[in-house]
């Protein structure tokens, strides 16, 4: 099999963010740096196919030339190639993204062969679009569905499960295909140390390319008013027990 | 909730390990409406203390260090908080081995038990390390991980449950008042708080916190990398928090610490990462916690081939949790504690581990009830021990950035500073450069330890200047050294002496303050002096320093270069604030240089005169204790006859710009006989202990009283002082230990080189091997070790208790793991040279 | 020229989140002075007219294709897609669901345009003519943006629980107007091809009682006593990412940001500090109990009300207190 899982570099913050002075992006100055979790779970999913079925897992991110980072730490957890796009902003739109990204894929399939599946994110951590695999499956002129919390494959057909309110929905796409995969899916293996130090040898490609902009332009961040609560303290210990039953009497849980 | 307080009796900021001890033992010795506050949530307010690994190895060379572990691991027993796992460092490098024989010899000193282990029973204890690599352990089952957190709770509880305490998480200090000098409010977003007391144990935080102050805690925030790797198979298999020994692999700086089924590997091999308090972030805005900052993973990679290498099950292990953690560096690795200099009432309790913080934390809550801590003398993490140059952050990055690596190096005990040199020079240095000197750090100054120009003297007094045939032994040392001493006692040698400080106390009140700071009587004529020590409330020894009296109202107090900050701080936080005392800083405006030896007179009289007269520095005219204001070769010098290495002769102060002129007046005059330049090596070793004299922080310590120092003069002045009641008790009661003179007897090893101890607590045993313990529960230990090139002996210094302070008995000291025999040669003050001390008096 | 709302259905049942987007779809074409429309897909939603129009719509567009009889991403967005050419909204607002965000995004990909998901509010001075500046939610809701869609069409979802649905009878009763959308074998691939029903019960999702659990619950074992309490109360039991990253519960029963977000009655947190990532899924709880042993964790100075104290001793005296009354 021939995977290619597509990530975004994004910060890991704590319960505040905090913006720059000038509105337009996260302050990181004291952050860290990840693989969007649905992602991070994309990229488990691919290597767990490849481990069933063999083959090999591309990583590929559209980002700032440091995203390197993250697509060694996918390269340490098992994916086995690795290609940087590299961009001078942190982030492109989402329209931008998904032409860029299409372009180097097409372009990685003319050199490499056809890749039987490209998992997307379901949506990014930061920037939450819920659009860029959607766009570039379009592009790309294949199947996609998003909310995978379940992909197997069946000889020449993915089969993705997704939860709905009503139960599971399966879906059957034939490859070459889509998926957008959410958190659940796995529990994303952490890297080793033997991976993170091979990782370090893995040579990661870079693709440069352009794109036109799309029509969705940040004006500014800003952080939400905070909730204030006047906590009501029901007791200490177990002595509350009595005060927390009334409350829930109060409330008509018991109705 | 309780309402926010508007006055508080004291006020601590910070629940880390130790804000939370120190609540608690502050309300054990008595305090009472006591209120401790925290930026962050509890029971883990994001301080260090929240992501240490928890664990206590025990040895140390530093005895302050050793005692303060040793009492806080305690406390973790009592508490229940203590889990002994046993800890084993392993060697790959040959000259590690040599450095667990050393630790072998501290661990008899302290009296922790250890072990050296071939790397076979290391397998045995830890079946998952690569035996292969390691050349051998030093083991110590009582290594333990403790529980920090809860051992703080648990303190705090103690403080709250009494009645003492209230406690204020979530409230951030804004601003701290000052008035007149005396700390007098603690401001917070919750509300202000009128106190008489206020500690700073904001670990990481406390520089930034002081400074709301006005005053200064030098350290820094730094990064220790770690990462918490697992599951891992045999490590769950235990079932337990920690089963196997941790272990260290100090030649790579890391350690490998069981946590239930992962393994946390540690690292301090990394480069030096500092962040600046300031830009700590806040809680909420941390992914994880203010101080666990993402890793640099680039900086840690080195030291996971290093650990897959000693550990093959690691690589792998899933990394699940990898940090740069932040703890407190300062710039000579010990801690900031003690009352800040600039802010009276406003205390430290800064750069603590959590090895040492319920100890340090008994210690400071000591230290503010008694006047003195009891626990033991903690002048090496004192914070009036920084002079103005070593607070700053230059300094502190320099020195941090320097001693970083060094965490779990082999520092040797004379083992000098690379950075931040040059900081201070006297006005010799031109001509001790010319003259080859090898350069020591004393504070900031640089002071010669010995000269090269004098290496042809070497050939002269060749069988008294040993040639050291260990590297060790031979380190930072020179036989230059003895042929110094010896040409010293020989004719005459002079001795920069720069690095002394000056007080200067003056007016009406000056002669009854410094009655009330010292033991001996100062009220003495204008043109003599007194040597006296400082002590503390309890009798122990704080400071020992001469006096002059210039006029009247007019004292000038000497003191060493290691002991001026403290000192500084001593006089002037007792200090009448009437203005009876007018206290001068005088150690940037004068220069100090020794003159002694048989021909100093004759050297001297040759050059000294008065007003437009000879002048007569004869014993007759002169003589010893004396002080004299005289020119030499035109320029005002203050002469005053006295000795540190039992010759005659002088120290003689002037100007720092008059320096050079007589530095080469006197190089002139000394030409005839020959006089030598003469380094440190002389005058603080080998001189010193000749004449058995004792030096701060050495053998005088709070720990020991004069009486056991053998300082104890006939009579007891009638003026009151500080420590007197103590004093007198001491004076009746026979002392438990003694002061001696040790020689060495036969200093040949096993391997048959000789051996010549540096003098790093080396354990006094008896000839059965047996430690030996006084009643207070002190340890006899080398204090000074040095050679005696006068009597031929290697010598050595210890307390020992009155059934072994016997002249000609026999005992032995441990020295790298081996019994060396030794003998008592003296008891008491009474020196080995000289013993009437004829030669300083005629 | 009109507000378009995406309707949102199962197999022809209504989601709430739909009556929100029509609630918003409505007053934004009141502010716009224009009409309010909604899209309904499948011939097995022309039932929903009626609910439609109790909503003010003027017009309902059925998309008809004998292919939309369940649920397929791609031929839902080919259908809007279409529906969007034909009757040329302004703007389109769907659920902000993951089929809302999805049949949105299909069709912004396939009309080239943009698209912004999540919005909670739109520029109060917007009359059509100008880019539409609306404030959406970044990081699950812990950030908002600012954005101007700048496209002829602006196509939106609408975050859920942002709008109170609010009905309002138009004059007359919605216009239906059927289109027949042309669907071929690119879309047809991606329509559900079975499902497993969920047995009968309340779910993380929808049950009025959640009983979760932090990293201070501190073992798998140790959800026993919130699995009685739990039952007792006839709710589900949760966690927070730090217990599915222990392995101690399925990522099924997270509540957060990457796991479910739910809006219960009443929300008990046990041993929960109180993370972003845990909040942002549990925020829209109608009430929230924190059990903690320290006051000032997140979720306590968060929370309505709060025990302080140990959970492992606290939420068994709960179950006891609530069997005790119950014996009476």
């Amino acid at each position: 099999m021939n995977i290619l899982v597509c990530v975004k570099r994004v910060p890991a913050p704590g319960a505040r963010i905090n913006i720059t002075n000038d509105g337009q992006q996260v302050d990181t100055a004291f952050l860290g740096f990840t693989v969007s979790p649905h992602e991070e779970c994309a990229v488990e999913q691919a290597v767990q196919l490849i481990e069933k079925h063999g083959g090999d897992v591309t990583v590929l991110t559209l980002g700032p030339i440091e995203a390197e980072e993250q697509l060694r730490t996918a390269v340490s957890t098992g994916a086995t190639k690795a290609v940087l796009v590299p961009i001078d902003t942190t982030d492109w739109d989402p329209q931008k993204t998904a032409e860029a990204i299409a372009k180097v894929v097409a372009e990685l399939e003319t050199a490499n062969g056809k890749y039987d599946l490209v998992l997307f994110g379901n949506e990014s951590a930061d920037s939450c679009g819920y659009q860029v695999g959607i766009r570039t499956a379009l592009k790309l002129g294949r199947p996609i569905v998003n909310g995978a919390k379940g992909l197997e494959i069946e000889d020449t057909v993915a089969k993705i499960r997704r939860e709905s309110d009503a139960g599971v929905e399966i879906y059957k796409l034939t490859m070459p295909a889509c998926v957008g995969v959410k958190e659940g899916i796995n529990l994303p293996r952490y890297p080793t140390m033997k991976g993170r130090l091979a990782s370090k040898k893995v040579a990661v490609a870079q693709s440069k390319v352009d794109a036109n902009s799309g029509g969705l332009k940040l004006i500014t961040l800003q952080r939400p008013p905070e909730r204030v609560s006047n906590t009501v303290i029901l007791g200490n210990g177990p002595e509350a027990a009595p005060a927390v039953v009334d409350l829930l009497e109060e409330l008509g849980v018991f109705k | 909730m309780s309402e926010f307080p508007k006055s508080a009796k004291c006020v601590v900021i910070g629940a880390g390990i130790v804000g939370n001890c120190l609540v608690g033992h502050l309300s054990k010795l008595g305090w009472t409406n006591m209120v401790q506050i925290d930026k962050g949530p509890l029971p883990n307010p994001g301080g260090s203390t929240g992501h240490a690994s928890n664990f206590i190895f025990p040895t140390d060379h530093n005895k302050e260090m050793a005692l303060l572990t040793l009492a806080s691991q305690q406390q973790y027993i009592e508490l229940g908080m203590n889990n002994t796992c046993g800890g084993i460092e392993v060697a790959r490098n040959p000259e590690r081995l040599e450095e667990f024989n050393r630790r072998m010899t501290s661990a008899k000193s302290w009296g922790i038990d250890a072990k050296l282990l071939s790397p076979a029973e290391v397998k045995e204890l830890v079946p998952f390390i690569n035996e292969k690599i390691v050349l051998g352990g030093y083991y110590t089952p009582s290594v333990s991980c403790v529980d920090s957190l809860q051992t703080g709770t648990l303190m705090r509880e103690s403080a709250v449950k009494a009645g003492n305490l209230s406690v204020f998480a979530n409230t951030e200090v804004l601003d701290l008042e000052v008035e007149n000098g005396t700390i007098k409010a603690v401001v917070t977003n919750k509300g202000r708080i009128e106190t008489e007391y206020v500690v700073v144990a904001c670990g990481v935080w406390s520089p930034r916190i002081a400074k709301m102050a006005g005053a200064s805690i030098p350290l820094t925030p730094a990064v220790h990398q770690m990462a918490d790797v697992g599951p891992i198979d045999i490590l769950q298999k235990t079932n337990a928090e920690v089963a196997f020994p941790i272990i260290r692999d100090m030649d790579t700086f890391c350690y490998e610490r069981q946590t239930a089924g992962s393994m946390e590997v540690g690292s301090y091999a990394h480069r030096a990462i500092f962040m600046h308090p300031d830009e700590i972030p806040s809680n909420e805005a941390s992914a994880l916690s203010p101080t666990e900052l993402p890793l640099t993973q680039d900086d840690f990679d080195p030291q996971m081939e290093q650990a897959i290498e000693l550990m093959d099950m690691l690589g792998d292990a899933e990394i699940k949790y990898a940090i740069n953690g932040l703890l407190s560096l300062t710039p000579d690795a010990m801690p900031v504690l003690g009352e800040t200099v600039e802010v009276k009432n406003l205390w430290s309790a800064a750069a603590v581990w959590i090895k040492e913080g319920p100890g340090i934390a008994q210690l400071v809550a000591e230290w503010m009830t008694y006047g003195y801590p009891h626990l033991c003398d903690p002048h090496s993490s004192d914070i009036s021990r920084f002079y103005p140059h070593e607070k700053t952050e230059h300094h502190i990055y320099a020195r941090c950035d320097e001693h970083f690596n060094k965490t779990y190096g082999i520092v040797h005990p004379r083992e000098q500073w690379a950075s931040q040199r040059d900081m201070r020079r006297s006005p010799f240095y031109p001509r001790e450069e010319a003259a080859g000197a090898k350069f020591f750090d004393a504070r900031g100054w640089e002071r010669p330890q010995w000269f090269t120009s004098n290496e042809k003297l070497i050939k002269k007094f060749k069988t008294a200047c040993e040639d050291r045939p260990h590297e060790w032994d031979a380190r930072w040392w020179s036989p230059i050294t003895n042929a110094e001493h010896l040409q010293m006692r020989e004719s005459v040698g002079m001795v920069d002496l720069t690095a002394f400080n000056e007080f200067d106390f003056t007016g009406k009140g000056a002669m009854k303050f410094l009655q009330y700071m010292c033991v001996n009587n100062v009220d003495v004529e204008v043109g003599r002096s007194v040597y006296t020590p400082l002590l503390t409330p309890a009798g122990g020894f704080r400071g020992d320093l001469t006096i002059m009296r210039l006029a009247d109202e007019h004292f000038r107090v000497i003191t060493g270069a290691f002991d001026g900050g403290r000192d500084n701080y001593w006089f002037r936080r007792h200090m009448p604030n009437d203005g009876s005392v007018v206290f001068t800083d005088m150690s940037s405006a004068l220069c100090t240089i020794g003159v002694w030896g048989p021909n100093a007179e004759k050297t001297m009289a040759k050059i000294v005169t008065g007003d437009h007269k000879p002048f007569d520095v004869s014993q007759k005219n002169f003589p010893y204790g004396a002080v004299r204001n005289v020119l030499i070769g035109g320029v005002p010098c203050t002469m005053f006859r006295i000795s540190y290495v039992g010759e005659n002769g002088w120290e003689i102060y002037t100007k720092m710009e008059h320096g050079l002129r007589v530095w080469d007046a006197i190089a002139a005059a000394g030409k005839e006989f020959e006089i030598i330049p003469v380094g440190m090596g002389v005058y603080a070793v080998t001189g010193r202990i000749e004449k058995g004299y004792r030096l701060m922080g050495a053998e005088l310590e709070s720990e020991y009283n004069p009486v056991e120092a053998g300082l104890a003069r006939p009579k007891v002045k009638s003026a009151d002082f500080i420590g007197k009641a103590a004093y007198l008790k001491a004076r009746e009661e026979k002392p438990c230990a003694i002061m001696c003179t040790l020689e060495m007897l036969d200093q040949t090893s096993k391997s048959g080189l000789k051996r010549y101890p540096t003098g790093g607590n080396e354990p006094i045993l008896t000839k059965n091997g047996d430690r030996i313990v006084d009643a207070k529960g002190r340890v006899s230990r080398v204090t000074t070790a040095g050679a005696g090139p006068s009597v031929g002996k290697y010598l050595l210094l210890a307390y020992l208790t009155p059934e072994h302070a016997v002249e000609g008995n026999e005992l032995r000291v441990m020295y790298m793991n081996e019994l060396f025999p030794v003998r008592v040669a003296r008891v008491g003050s009474q020196p080995l040279f000289d013993p009437t001390d004829a030669r300083m008096k005629s | 020229m009109s507000v378009l709302a995406v309707i949102e259905h199962d197999r022809g049942a209504m989601t709430s989140a739909s009556l929100g987007v029509m609630t918003a779809a409505r007053n934004l074409a009141k502010q716009m002075n224009t009409k309010f429309e909604a899209v309904t897909i499948g011939a097995n939603a022309d039932r929903l007219s009626e609910t439609i129009s109790n909503f003010g719509a003027t017009t309902v567009h059925q998309a008809h294709n004998s292919m939309l009889v369940d649920y397929g991403p791609e031929a839902w967005g080919e259908s809007l897609a279409q529906v969007v050419r034909k009757s040329s909204p302004q703007v389109v607002i769907g659920t902000g669901t993951e089929r809302g965000h999805e049949i949105v995004a299909q069709a912004a990909a396939r009309l080239d345009l943009p698209a912004a998901m999540n919005c909670i509010e739109f520029d109060k001075d917007f009359n059509g003519t100008q880019p539409l500046k609306v404030t959406r939610t970044r990081w699950g809701g812990s950030l908002l943006e600012q954005a101007a869609i700048d496209a002829p069409i602006k196509l939106v979802t609408l975050a859920n629980h942002v709008v109170e649905p609010q009905e309002e009878l138009a004059a007359s009763p919605a216009t239906v107007s059927p289109i027949e959308v042309q669907l071929d074998e690119s879309v047809a691939q991606s329509f559900v091809q079975d499902r497993v029903e969920r047995v009968a019960g309340v779910t993380l999702a929808t049950s009025p009682v959640v009983v979760s659990g932090g990293r201070g619950v501190g073992s798998a074992e140790a959800f026993a006593p919130l699995e009685e309490l739990a039952a007792l109360l006839k709710g589900v039991v949760g966690c927070s990412r730090a217990v599915t990253n222990n392995g101690w519960r399925n990522h099924t029963d997270q509540v957060g940001q990457t796991g479910t977000r739910i809006a219960p009655d009443i929300y008990i947190a046990c041993g929960i500090s109180g993370a972003i990532q845990h909040w942002v899924g549990a925020m829209a709880s109608k009430n929230i109990l924190a059990i903690n042993t320290d006051a000032q964790a997140n979720i306590v100075t968060k929370a309505g009300y709060a025990v302080i104290g140990d959970l492992h001793k606290v939420v068994p005296a709960i179950s006891a207190e609530i069997r005790r009354r119950q014996a009476k």
